[in-house]
């Protein structure tokens, strides 16, 4: 049997994200570079990607591109959302999956999935990056630490304290004046991840939590959101390695799904 | 006789459209004969002006106008260089700045000698007019209209805004200078039930798979159920449009020139900025327009002064959630939609606010896609096409996949 190769591409607003699979299900390989739609990201991503897989362009049977520059990749066969990408990733890595949290670079959503694993609704967060990658970072920058840290350092928190500002810019204040009455620092960060929590919370809230909660995107390797996210909601939250591909994984997915209709 | 035949043989839109002309045109022409022009909120009772043969012109009506032709932008931010605050509706800011004076080409009308404010539509409206009336120094014929928490109007309800309407009826007599004629109101009304049937009928083509007209024509059509329902002319116009689209059903024609894959309800008031944008996606899916609020929210149709004044009470953000649930269902069932668009718009709060309640009942009443984007209906700077573009998507994918058991 001749093997089928597809290969799904995330372009984020943040980064670009490449994963080829085989037959649909082994994944072959996959990229990530830190810069997404007009940039070099999704080339560089791409070329990546090949090159670990040790496979040529020629070889890929399909190519879906999916995420906030899905119309930007030339060489996509077709485009597909992102919501529907990561309904279908998420399905594949957890098939129990009900609720999707995504906290990406720039936007924040919420995906319900039915038991066939199609996407049933979602919720997006509004024109704010409250409560998304970019707020972390504007956080973790007034800090002067980085943003891998962020996870780590609101473990050793002993005090709790509140960011109430929603405002990136206002929640960056915040920060500010905690930082001048010498809070300490992992207590703050703390309060950032709760801050992202309750406005993800409520998003999810809208239309529901349903078991199982898986939470994907960037963001998800933050424990220290994915735990206050759980604490926020009562539910336990399920993630995996793949947190940042899935979106492209999900449109690997699709890709296969095409060619085998 | 003969202009007539050849008016009747007009296109509907263009009759539409210079029915609305004709209402600003007038309204200039009493300015310069020195009459008094008022403004009017949309769902002020028109017909006590137009049984006194005052001439009015619409706030919201303009700001729609000025919106669709990207002034609001501009206009937004003279009003915030006036102090208001750019959290405030975006029609308002327009307005508020338009009555103090800001330049505007793209939909002059008079400036205003006296106002008729009912907050039925909302209570930001009564602030609104109060600036007016308080910049201009100019009479404000207030009613006000209690929020209905139950489907039913109660009768002290009533009791109370008829007294309101006695007491309009005076104080625009006054203004007018003319007396109350019992007579002409009823003809008046006459005219404005057979404008409300007419545009109801017009609608009800909706329900037609396919449907022989795009339901964003209904957006730019409503602005004479706004601005001249007492009409004659107005009746005449929608039954020439009903008529024009029962013919399209018979030769299968329609106004919509794309596939007609899926069916939506548009929810909420377009961004007007961004019409071209908003309908792009939709026709690139296939995804026609059949069901807008404003169908049953202006088709309202009345025999006596009690049943007008229950009438009244009945605009989009002062009904109960019930009410507000039933109407959309209804056109949702009646249009037979796949989908619903809900508009979450930052300009119109009441609207806006109990949207997510909506949604979810009619997620489990109607069982279709629901998918709500964030925009604004004149302030362009809160509209993010990108957004836009991928809720669409969304929707558009939720709704094959429901179609077709999967993607
Ligand atoms: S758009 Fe909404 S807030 Fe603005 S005047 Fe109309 S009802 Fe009121």
């Amino acid at each position: 049997m001749i093997d089928i190769y597809t290969m799904g591409i995330d372009v984020g607003s943040t980064t670009s994200k490449c994963l080829i699979l085989k037959n649909g299900k082994e994944i072959t390989g996959k990229s990530l570079v830190g810069v997404g739609a007009g940039t070099s990201g999704p080339e560089r991503a791409i070329q990546s990607v090949l090159s670990s897989s040790k496979l040529e362009l020629e070889d890929l049977d399909y190519i879906m591109s999916t995420g906030y520059g899905r119309h930007t990749i030339e060489i996509a066969d077709s485009e597909m959302s992102e919501l529907s990408c990561h309904a279908r990733g998420a399905y594949f890595q957890f098939p129990n999956v009900r609720t999707i949290i995504d906290i990406g670079g720039q936007d924040a959503k919420v995906l319900h999935v039915g038991d066939d694993g199609m996407l049933v609704n979602f919720a997006m967060n509004d024109k704010c990056s409250a409560g998304t990658g970019r707020f972390l970072e504007v956080m973790a920058r007034a800090l002067e630490v980085n943003v891998e840290e962020l996870a780590s350092m609101s473990q050793l928190s002993k005090n709790n304290i509140t960011i109430s500002s929603t405002c990136t810019v206002f929640a960056e204040s915040e920060v500010i004046s905690q930082l001048a009455k010498n809070t300490d620092r992992c207590d703050i960060i703390k309060g950032i991840h709760r801050s992202i929590a309750s406005r993800v919370g409520a998003l999810a809230r809208r239309n529901g939590v349903i078991d199982d909660v898986v939470m994907t995107g960037g963001v998800a390797k933050n424990r220290g959101v994915l735990h206050a996210l759980e604490e926020e909601l009562g539910h336990k939250i399920y993630t995996s390695e793949l947190a940042q591909y899935n979106g492209a994984l999900g449109a690997a997915l699709f890709a296969y799904q095409k060619l085998s209709r | 006789m003969n202009d007539v035949k050849k008016d009747l043989k007009k296109p509907a839109k263009i009759m539409l459209r210079e029915i609305v002309d004709k209402v600003y045109a007038e309204a200039w022409e009493a300015k310069k004969r020195g009459e008094p022009v008022g403004w009017s909120s949309s769902k002020f009772p028109a017909e006590i002006a137009e049984t006194l043969g005052l001439k009015v012109c619409y706030p919201e009506n303009q700001a729609a106008a000025i919106a669709a032709k990207h002034g609001g932008k501009r206009m937004c931010e003279y009003a915030e260089s006036l102090g208001y605050d750019n959290d405030i509706c975006g029609y308002a800011r327009i307005s508020l700045a338009f009555a103090a004076g800001a330049e505007c080409e793209e939909k002059p009308m008079p400036q205003p000698d006296f106002l008729l404010c009912c907050n039925n539509i909302c209570n930001c409206m009564t602030k609104w007019y109060e600036n007016i009336a308080r910049m201009h120094n100019i009479p404000l014929i207030m009613i006000d209209i209690p929020y209905n928490n139950t489907p039913e109007v109660n009768d002290e309800n009533i009791t109370y805004i008829r007294a309101q309407f006695e007491n309009a009826i005076k104080q625009l007599e006054k203004i007018s200078g003319k007396k109350f004629n019992t007579e002409k109101f009823k003809r008046v009304c006459e005219n404005a039930n057979r404008t409300a049937k007419a545009w109801l009928k017009a609608c009800s083509f909706c329900q037609y798979k396919p449907s022989p007209l795009s339901g964003f024509d209904l957006f730019n059509h409503m602005a004479v159920v706004v601005t001249a329902r007492c009409r004659k002319e107005s009746a005449e116009a929608f039954e020439a449009l009903a008529a024009e689209y029962e013919e399209s059903v018979n030769n299968g024609t329609s106004t919509w020139h794309y596939d007609e894959n899926y069916r939506i309800m548009f929810e909420g008031i377009p961004c007007w900025p961004e019409l071209q944008n908003l309908f792009r996606p939709l026709k690139e899916k296939g995804i026609n327009t059949t069901a807008i609020v404003y169908a049953p929210a202006f088709g309202f149709v009345y025999n006596n002064m009690d049943e007008m004044i229950r009438a009244y009470c009945k605009a989009p953000n002062s009904v109960c959630l019930e009410t507000g649930v039933d109407w959309r269902e209804g056109i949702c069932r009646e249009n037979k939609v796949d989908g619903i668009l809900v508009h979450y718009n930052r300009s119109c709060k009441p609207w806006s606010g109990y949207m997510p309640e909506m949604e979810r009942r009619f997620r489990k009443d109607l069982g279709v896609a629901v998918v709500g984007f964030d925009g604004d209906q004149a302030d362009p700077r809160n509209f993010a096409n990108a957004q836009y573009i991928t809720r669409v998507e969304g929707l558009y994918e939720i709704m094959e996949s429901k179609k077709n058991g999967g993607l």
